[in-house]
């Protein structure tokens, strides 16, 4: 009997190792080729200026690595390290010539002449000659296969190479968004064409090294970038970790060097051996209405709405403080088309919005359904915020969670809401952020409807005067402010959280981890 | 050999009943799988472009059936997410929680087996109560809740285990066994409460049955007559318990292996459903169905191991 016992023992065990063999055998992980099989970068550095691996914790995967098809944020502020356009954005959000050297525009603003800049490389050695970067944009534009897969270029009637180190655009129509949108038709190299999602070459400060998904995307130095001095860090992996505490427990145990996007209130958290660096996020909170559903057909009932949401108390109790106030789409770290003053439009007036609620034929309210995406806490708990304040009009909130898949789905795309709350991130061009109040948008989902704005927006998409519009899209954001197609809440501020002896890091306006200018005191 | 044919048909009518029911699941969530992976920031050209690439533009009842065509001629189709073979993300995903579902498991049996015993054959003495009482607690504490305390405890304060990720066995297999030591540890509370208190009532009452009154009489030790002889027959009811047991370590590393940021099939899961990746969903659910079937196996296997006047039918 005894030996019953042991033969299933034994069983088990032999079990045991044969699944445990499986760990180990190199039976293909899904892992992408990788050039050498590196470990997880440790802790301790040398003090230096350059070399060492950093480790920065990220919430989201990637969606891909090919930097023509990637269209996430979280993807967009790990391949800028990768890649380049003719033209690249920096710090302050303008773009400068990368992969070009220099550009020309014409007195007419539609032809762009860009000279290829002399000896710069793409990662594998090779140069980049002016074939890559046609064939970049005819990739973009869909010249061949007849379907685009960006819209950014969609302007462009036609691209020439008249020599070997000049490229020429022609546009149908003037376009001040070119020059930046630019950023996006990032420089690849044909002879790289069947390997642009599994091993990306570009011609950024740092090379593709690895991709496990769901786990890590590893970048290496690029030591023939053509910009002298940096980049100083030899490697630097972007750890998936969705999610947050898991992130900062990782970071306080130094497995992670750097966490961006650290709600501020967690920072003294951290304890001793980190700094921050503090700064506004250029994203745009706010509650939109379905302009198209009643009641909120009614401009009365969107400004009622708007006197009855309380800001400075949602920045207080949701960001403990940390947040400039709104009062239109657009925040105050785009200082050169902020128009300011329109952030107190519609201050706390709960009376006021009973008065309009009374004038619009809702004299006790109504019955309120606020749709957010269960994923964004922070947008939940301003939720909760809204409902309490409404209820002291009388209007009776009901929060309803949803997936993001379904928000995207039935409230982004489907328009099928009467409120929600949501931030839109930060782009380089005004254009770009406030487009979504054109009426035939697609990304219009409030049903904002204005003429006169969508005058404004194809005037100002035109206007090659940079003055004049910047004073277009100024307008924009006050009639917006005045018909209050939303609530807009605030840019929410935070801390991007570092170990104590890294140096050089620079906030920029949009979704970029610049890494190239990251070093070790 | 009737019993292997009748596993085996049982098997392939509970693969097709299964996938049948991802489908019907997939027809009546909304999402769009372009529009959650791209997000909020893409365009139309992107959108449509990717529609037409990964074919959601089809009806789902047409994905369903070349998904079946596929299967069939073994092939699992490609993720839509991650543009690779179902099949190579789903063993690279495998080792993770096969691995820390084995180290649960052994863990729960080594310890709940003499633990049950114990507190058999002390019962209603004190050493009964306290292990009640523990045992009422691991069984009501949450696995995902113990795992944060466990983290915080071992991985945050005394440092002894990493707090979270995981070293591929490749790397090296004592940190890899390490990083797996708590997640195991938090699944394994509640399974060795439920084999303890199991195993102590089927344990008391073998005890009152009329053989050990026999074996007590031809003079043979209690210690003796408790491990020999009771102790055999008791483990019947245990092991059916395991069978289901065994499931929820399946299930429970699913939920554990978010707390612990480990790179398994569970996040694997949970990822591809909120993304809308259908093929990747049912070939994991196919994996998970067919495990669940191979234990249920393996479990009338040892009941004939243990008591031979078992047949298997």
């Amino acid at each position: 009997m005894d030996k019953k016992i042991s033969v299933v023992l034994i069983i088990a065990l032999l079990m045991t190792l044969a699944l445990a063999g499986c760990g180990g055998s190199p039976s293909e992980p899904a892992e992408i080729e990788t050039p050498d099989n590196s470990q997880t970068p440790v802790a301790e550095e040398p003090v230096s200026q350059d070399g060492g691996n950093i480790v920065m914790v990220v919430e989201q995967d990637i969606d891909y690595l090919d930097p023509h098809l990637a269209a996430a944020s979280g993807t967009e502020e790990i391949l800028f390290n990768i890649f380049e356009g003719l033209m690249h954005p920096d710090s302050t959000g303008a773009v400068y010539p990368a992969v070009a050297e220099s550009y020309d525009i014409s007195d007419d603003g539609l032809t762009y002449t860009f000279t290829l800049r002399e000896g710069i490389k793409f990662h594998n050695g090779e140069p980049v000659t002016i074939e890559d970067v046609k064939y970049t944009m005819d990739r973009i534009m869909g010249t061949e296969t007849g379907t685009p897969l960006r819209s950014e270029l969609a302007n462009v009637a036609s691209v020439e190479t008249p020599d070997d180190s000049t490229i020429v655009f022609t546009l149908n129509q003037r376009d001040s968004a070119f020059l930046s949108n630019l950023y996006y038709a990032k420089i690849v190299p044909k002879t790289n064409e069947e390997n642009f999602n599994t091993f990306p070459i570009g011609t950024g400060p740092f090379k593709f090294a690895e991709y496990l998904p769901e786990q890590r995307v590893v970048i290496e130095k690029f030591e023939d970038y053509w910009q002298e001095g940096v980049p100083h860090l030899d490697q630097v992996e972007f750890r998936i970790i969705p999610d947050r505490e898991a992130a900062l427990l990782s970071l306080q145990l130094g497995e992670i060097d750097m966490f961006p996007r650290l709600p501020i209130d967690r920072v003294a958290e951290l304890g001793e051996g980190f700094k921050t660096i503090e700064g506004s996020s250029n994203m745009v909170q706010l509650m939109p209405m379905n302009n198209n559903v009643e009641p909120f057909d009614d401009i009365r009932v969107r400004q009622a709405v708007n006197y009855a949401v309380d800001v400075d108390e949602i920045i207080e109790a949701v960001a403990f403080g940390y947040g400039r106030k709104l009062g239109s789409n657009m925040s105050p770290v785009m200082a050169k088309y902020y128009k300011e003053g329109l952030e107190n439009t519609y201050d706390y007036d709960p009376d006021k919005a009973i008065e309009l609620l009374t004038e619009a034929g809702y004299p006790d309210g109504f019955d309120l359904t606020i749709t957010i995406p269960s994923n964004y806490q922070f947008h939940v708990d301003t939720g909760q915020v809204i409902f309490q304040q409404l209820a002291n009009v009388g209007i009776d909130v009901e929060i309803e969670l949803v997936e993001w898949g379904v928000w995207l789905e039935r409230v982004y795309q489907g328009r099928e809401y009467q409120a929600t709350i949501i931030a839109f991130t930060g782009k380089l061009d005004a254009y770009k952020v406030l487009n979504k109040y054109i009426s035939t948008d697609r990304t219009n989902f409030f049903n904002f409807e204005n003429a006169e704005v969508d005058e404004l927006m194809a005037a100002a998409a035109q206007e090659l005067d940079d003055e004049a519009a910047v004073e277009m899209y100024k307008r924009v954001q006050e009639i917006i402010t005045e018909n209050a197609p939303a609530v807009y809440i605030m840019d929410p501020e935070f801390s991007i959280a570092m170990k104590e002896n890294i140096s050089g890091y620079v906030l920029y306006p949009m979704y970029a981890q610049d890494m190239s200018t990251v070093y070790f005191e | 050999m009737l019993y292997f044919a009748r596993r085996f048909i049982s098997l392939i009518v509970t693969l097709v009943v299964v996938s049948m029911i991802v489908f019907v699941l997939f027809q009546i969530i909304p999402g769009d799988p372009a529009l959650t992976i791209l997000g909020m920031d893409a365009d139309e050209a992107q959108l449509a472009a990717l529609r037409a690439q990964l074919g959601t533009d089809q009806p789902l009842i047409n994905r369903y059936a070349d998904w079946g065509r596929g299967i069939l001629k073994g092939d699992a189709g490609q993720s839509l997410r991650f543009s690779m073979p179902v099949t190579s993300l789903i063993k690279s995903r495998l080792p993770v929680t096969l691995l820390l579902s084995i180290m649960a498991l052994v863990m729960a049996v080594a310890i709940a087996i003499p633990l049950g015993v114990i507190a058999a054959r002390s019962h209603g003495k004190w050493s009964d109560y306290v292990i009640s009482i523990v045992t009422q607690l691991g069984m009501a504490i949450p696995s995902f809740w113990m795992g944060i305390i466990l983290i915080l405890i071992f991985g945050v304060r005394l440092q002894w285990f990493r707090a979270g990720g995981y070293v591929p066995w490749s790397d090296s297999p004592i940190d890899s066994i390490k990083s797996l030591f708590l997640p195991a540890v938090a699944i394994a509370i509640p399974v060795i409460a439920t084999i303890v208190r199991y195993l102590r009532t089927t344990v008391i009452e073998q005890l009152k049955l009329d053989y050990v009154r026999t074996a007590y009489s031809k003079g043979l030790s209690k210690k003796n007559i408790v491990y020999r002889h009771v102790l055999k027959n008791s483990l019947i009811p245990v092991i059916t318990v395991m069978g289901m047991i065994i499931a929820s370590v399946l299930g429970g590393s699913l939920v554990i292996e978010q707390v612990f940021a480990l790179p398994g099939i569970g996040r694997l899961l949970v990822s591809s459903i909120s993304y809308r990746d259908f093929y990747l969903v049912q070939g994991m659910v196919m994996y998970i169905a067919v495990a669940i079937i191979m234990i249920n196996f393996l479990v009338d296997v040892i009941y004939k191991f243990l008591d031979p006047r078992i047949k298997l039918r």
